[in-house]
């Protein structure tokens, strides 16, 4: 496997596995992330994976000269030097329900316009997709999301809400997401879930892991109150 | 118990921060100033990564129900019992039914309470430090409000020799006759003069950025919180647009937006972030960027790598010198 070590900051080191996204990059990503699992190396703190990219923060202390980026580095080659390749393994399809337009999804009809569809037909397009968790960031629980149809594409709004309520399902360019918490953001937003995907309590704290496929499907209001229960 | 008799601008629960979630976008948050921090624990006889109070710009006012010994460290919030200033950088027992009362920021610009024990909130996911953006940690994920009950943990058999050498039933309250070694100190001013380590994409940006970086100071702006900073100086501009693939981001990541203006990311950072990064401050730093405010001047000094490392297990070995001292002195 090809990569380049280079630091980020003096506490943590980066790995790169292609500078561009690719599907030899994603593979080689999951196969890291898997060595870094069945070694879990003690000067390990955590790995963080991304499209291209694996960080790892680490600690070490050490008796020697030697200063803990060269020891981490030449750590890292050792571990990798045996790094078996992951095959792409089926995981089970994560099925998020989201109840579309109205209140929770104001911008659907800006979608529509924008792409001259019907909001069904929108609504049709986004649940017939199948998607690719690329990488979990940005905020706890929210996923970089791929495979989304361009013919439902629009632009970020030129001035973003000040708060995007949880749970709101949106798209920003060719890109379809799920806010998993309040925040600030200029996406479009087209419906929400009644699913958390930030989970604080439980472990892991994230519904959806980088790797994961996803699917989208319609619910009815009633069936949005239903699934939040007693929460709302 | 501690009672929140005011609550200050922002005063929340932070320890060494939420290590080991980022895989799933989760904030590290911790201490500002993870030096400060981790000093006013060793203070109290603490093991150094218990939960202490981080107080921003303006302190609370806080009744001490029961005796306790504690230790301020950080910036000078004018600490006072009964308007008695209270020393920083040592140990103090306070006895109960004592206010402890914090003004505003006279040098730097947050200070860490610790008390005897640490401040006794649940753990999540490995730590008690406060994520208000997401409601999760420190006190019910929130910053203190007036009115509010803190718990103290069990302290260590360190604090309790320390609480039997100053402990008095005369005073509010007693300080230690020592303090830390004045080299530990942070230097608090205006104006800081901070170690940097080039990022990632320094080479994308042109030559006249990198020179301006390094040689022109930037000031730090009013739209600077815990989880970044701006700052403002010369414009730093890339020798082409380049759409960077999102990665991932750390405390002291300088990254530069589109409009040239770089952020410091800072504890309660986003995990990954998509603009280039032209530089990273070294770890030995974050003291003099969490004190520094709005209007500070910061001026940028390259390091390697070597250099920030070697600093930081200098650091280290003072620190575990001071740990050693205390437990020796009291037991």
């Amino acid at each position: 496997m090809m990569y380049n070590l280079s630091p980020l900051g003096d506490q943590a080191v980066v790995i790169e596995v292609d500078t561009e996204i690719s599907q030899l990059a994603k593979k080689n990503v999951k196969s890291i992330v898997a060595c870094l699992n069945a070694a879990n190396p003690p000067w390990m703190i955590e790995y963080i994976p991304a499209y291209t990219t694996v960080t790892i923060s680490y600690a070490v202390e050490l008796d020697s000269c030697e200063t803990p980026y060269d020891f981490v580095c030449s750590e890292i080659n050792q571990l990798l030097a045996n790094v078996k390749e992951v095959s792409n393994s089926h995981r089970e399809i994560v099925r998020i329900p989201v109840l579309y337009g109205g209140e929770h999804g104001p911008d659907l009809d800006f979608v529509a316009a924008h792409n001259g569809l019907t909001t069904e037909e929108v609504i049709t397009i986004h649940t017939s997709g199948e998607y690719t968790v690329h990488m979990i960031g940005f905020a706890p629980g929210f996923p970089f999301i791929g495979g989304m149809s361009e013919k439902i594409a629009a632009p970020r709004r030129e001035t973003p809400r000040l708060e995007i309520p949880a749970r709101t399902v949106g798209i920003a360019g060719m890109q379809t997401g799920v806010y998993p918490i309040a925040s600030p953001g200029g996406w479009q937003l087209i419906g929400r879930t009644p699913i958390e995907l930030f989970l604080p309590t439980e472990d892991p704290p994230s519904l959806l892991t980088a790797g994961d496929r996803i699917r989208f499907y319609e619910i009815t209001p009633e069936q949005y109150k239903e699934m939040r229960g007693d929460v709302e | 118990m501690i009672t929140v008799m005011k609550s200050g601008l922002q005063d929340t629960i932070q320890d060494t921060g939420r290590k080991g979630y980022q895989k799933f976008g989760v904030v590290v948050s911790g201490a500002m100033d993870p030096f400060s921090h981790r000093v006013a624990n060793l203070l109290v006889g603490n093991e150094g990564q218990e939960a202490t109070l981080e107080m921003t710009l303006v302190g609370p006012r806080l009744l001490f129900e029961k005796d306790v010994v504690i230790s301020i460290c950080g910036g000078d919030l004018q600490p006072k019992i009964a308007g008695v200033p209270v020393p920083m950088w040592k140990p103090v027992f306070i006895r109960k039914g004592s206010e402890l009362a914090f003004g505003a920021a006279v040098a730097g610009s947050r200070a860490y309470l610790a008390v005897a024990g640490g401040i006794d909130v649940p753990v999540v996911m490995n730590s008690r430090s406060t994520y208000v953006k997401a409601k999760i940690g420190g006190f019910h994920g929130r910053a203190l409000q007036t009115g509010d009950l803190l718990s103290i943990a069990n302290p260590t058999g360190v604090s309790a020799a320390i609480k039997q050498r100053l402990g008095t039933n005369e005073e509010a309250f007693r300080a230690a006759d020592w303090l830390i070694a004045a080299k530990l100190l942070p230097n608090l001013s205006n104006r800081y003069v901070i170690r940097v380590m080039r990022g990632r994409q320094y080479d994308l940006f042109d030559g006249q950025s990198q020179n301006g970086f390094w040689n022109e100071p930037f000031t730090v702006s009013s739209l600077s919180d815990r989880m970044g900073y701006r700052i403002n100086g010369p414009a730093l501009k890339l020798k082409e647009q380049t759409e960077m693939i999102s990665e991932t981001v750390t405390y002291g990541s300088i990254q530069v937006p589109t409009d040239g203006n770089p952020i410091i990311l800072a504890a309660d950072r986003q995990t990954t972030g998509g603009y280039p990064k032209i530089g990273q401050i070294s770890s030995i730093n974050f003291t003099k960027l969490a004190q520094a405010k709005a209007g500070d001047q910061l001026t940028f000094n390259e390091v390697t790598i070597i250099e920030s490392q070697k600093l930081m297990a200098m650091q280290e070995m003072n620190l575990k010198e001071l740990r050693a001292y205390i437990s020796t002195k009291f037991r």
